[in-house]
């Protein structure tokens, strides 16, 4: 089962220097289904594919609202990913209790990355087996941030992380120069059409396979709620090829 | 005191040694005083009011420089405003002790935020939020932290001024005064502003030298030294300290 000897615990270096359950982690955001953020000037959008493991269930939740002004899409392993939205969400009401105001997002998230540090070093502990795509908008503008189970996390202009992300990662390194001064529609189009790109060939979009979720403010507008909009339920993107039903709108929001 | 309440005399049992010990010697006694927790219940050096007025554009704020020792005037070029960051500054009446105690904790915390080095830093409005909720938890746990303290600010095109005391009372106006000032500035303060709602920096600033005048004829605490600390777009700036001149020709006129 093992594949070396090295790879019993996160505390053990292989001697190429290598830490194989971290390494291991980070293979188990890959087989999440993908989910896209991108930012304009003004706003941040996360799309994210909803797949369901089975025709007789509904997919897992893959957008999370943590404050008003934050929202997470994971891939991976849901059940940690709730852990750290809870732990998030709790960063933020403290923040907001403290200060009354909200907490900027490259602080939230380098207190994530701390968190997730932790498990990386500990004997007898295994690292978070989900990556997160991290959107905000604070008095520095929208934020796309990614975080890997190593604990690294990154300041994106755009990124995709899941199952088959690298084509959704290719779309967007193609059209990065047009998304700053993209409107939120155009964004979300732009988020979809990358989402796309990860689906098998003979498959598309529909409004019952993604989610998106996008800071509606404006540059230096007050906070406003902030918009989850999902389809219902499908069958999973990559299941056997069934019929889909098709929805009205992919672009809804 | 609270235990003697309940029957306990605060002795485990009379005329024997205390706990741990082998002997009761006579005379001086070294066993630990039983009771509740002893916290500063009286202030000693204290500030008296501290003001504060929004005008067009900015915010004002100005305390004298006296710290009295009960009735004593016992230092007299003590400087009761602190600039917080670029944005936000503080003014603090009541226990120096505390003010200084508060000063540092606030210093640091503003140096740990520049650490981080993200570009972010705390507006008025969460210096404001931050300190009430230190001084409603001082005060829960018995043990305040016995100031009245003024925040002026400056953000997002809007001047900010607050109020917080040593039992957690916070509001937001556009006139603050504290202590004594609070009855006799605060009235000329609205007066003013009410005569003329969008002062200049000038106007601001002379209404205030002139309140701290008043203040200075009337509050036995008081004295005509001051620091005015003014919070514009531009930033922070603190006046280098001031006197006003003082005509007590007609003292005796007043029996």
């Amino acid at each position: 089962m093992f594949r070396n000897q090295y790879d019993n615990d996160v505390t053990v270096w292989s001697p190429q220097g290598r830490l194989h359950q971290v390494e291991y982690a980070m293979e188990a955001v890959k087989q999440g289904s993908a989910t896209v953020g991108l930012k304009s000037n003004t706003h941040a959008v996360l799309v994210a594919l909803k797949r369901a493991p089975s025709e007789l269930s509904d997919h897992q939740r893959k957008v999370i609202p943590v404050d008003d002004h934050i929202g997470v899409s994971i891939a991976g392993l849901t059940a940690d990913a709730r852990l750290l939205s809870k732990f998030m969400r709790t960063e933020c009401l403290n923040s907001r209790y403290a200060y009354e105001s909200p907490l900027p997002v490259s602080r939230l998230v380098s207190t994530l990355g701390n968190k997730m540090q932790i498990c990386t070093q500990r004997y007898g502990r295994r690292p978070y087996g989900v990556g997160l795509l991290v959107a905000g908008y604070d008095e520095m503008g929208p934020h796309i941030y990614q975080t890997c189970p190593s604990s690294n996390y990154f300041d994106c202009k755009c990124m995709a992380i899941g199952a088959r992300s690298q084509s959704a990662r290719t779309y967007l390194e193609r059209h990065l120069t047009e998304f700053l001064d993209c409107a939120v529609d155009d964004l979300v189009r732009h988020g979809l059409r990358a989402l796309r790109e990860t689906l098998p060939n003979e498959q598309e979009l529909n409004t019952k396979l993604t989610g998106i979720e996008h800071e509606k403010r404006e540059r230096g507008a007050p906070a406003a709620a902030m918009d989850v909009a999902e389809g219902q339920e499908g069958p999973a993107a990559d299941a056997p090829a069934d019929p889909q039903p098709e929805g009205p709108d992919a672009m809804e929001h | 005191m609270a235990a003697e309440q309940f029957g306990f005399s605060g002795e485990l049992w009379g005329n024997g040694p205390s706990p741990g010990g082998f002997y009761r010697t006579p005379g001086g006694t070294t066993t630990p005083q039983h009771g509740p927790t002893k916290h500063t219940l009286h202030p000693m050096t204290m500030g008296t009011s501290v003001l504060g007025v929004k005008f067009e554009g900015g915010v004002v704020v100005a305390a004298d420089m006296l710290g009295s020792y009960g009735s004593l005037a016992r230092y007299r070029n003590i400087s009761r405003v602190m600039k917080v960051n670029n944005t936000t500054v503080l003014a603090g009446a009541g226990d120096y002790a505390d003010y200084q105690f508060l000063k540092e904790v606030l210093d640091q915390k503003i140096i740990d935020d520049e650490l981080l080095g993200d570009g972010h830093s705390f507006s008025p409005k969460a210096i404001f939020s931050w300190l009430t909720r230190v001084m409603y938890n001082r005060r829960t746990r018995f043990n305040p932290l016995w100031n009245q303290m003024v925040i002026g600010g400056f953000h997002g095109g809007e001047p900010f001024l607050g109020y917080v005391d040593k039992i957690g009372v916070a509001y937001e106006a556009p006139t603050i005064a504290t202590g004594m000032g609070a009855y006799m500035a605060q009235p000329l303060l609205r007066d003013a502003l009410e005569k003329k709602p969008n002062m200049s920096q000038a106007e601001a600033l002379a209404l205030l030298e002139k309140c701290l005048k008043v203040l200075f004829y009337r509050d036995a605490r008081s004295f005509n030294k001051f620091e005015f600390a003014i919070v514009t777009e531009a930033g922070v700036e603190i006046l280098k300290p001031r006197s006003a001149e003082a005509n007590w020709s007609i003292a005796h006129l007043i029996k």
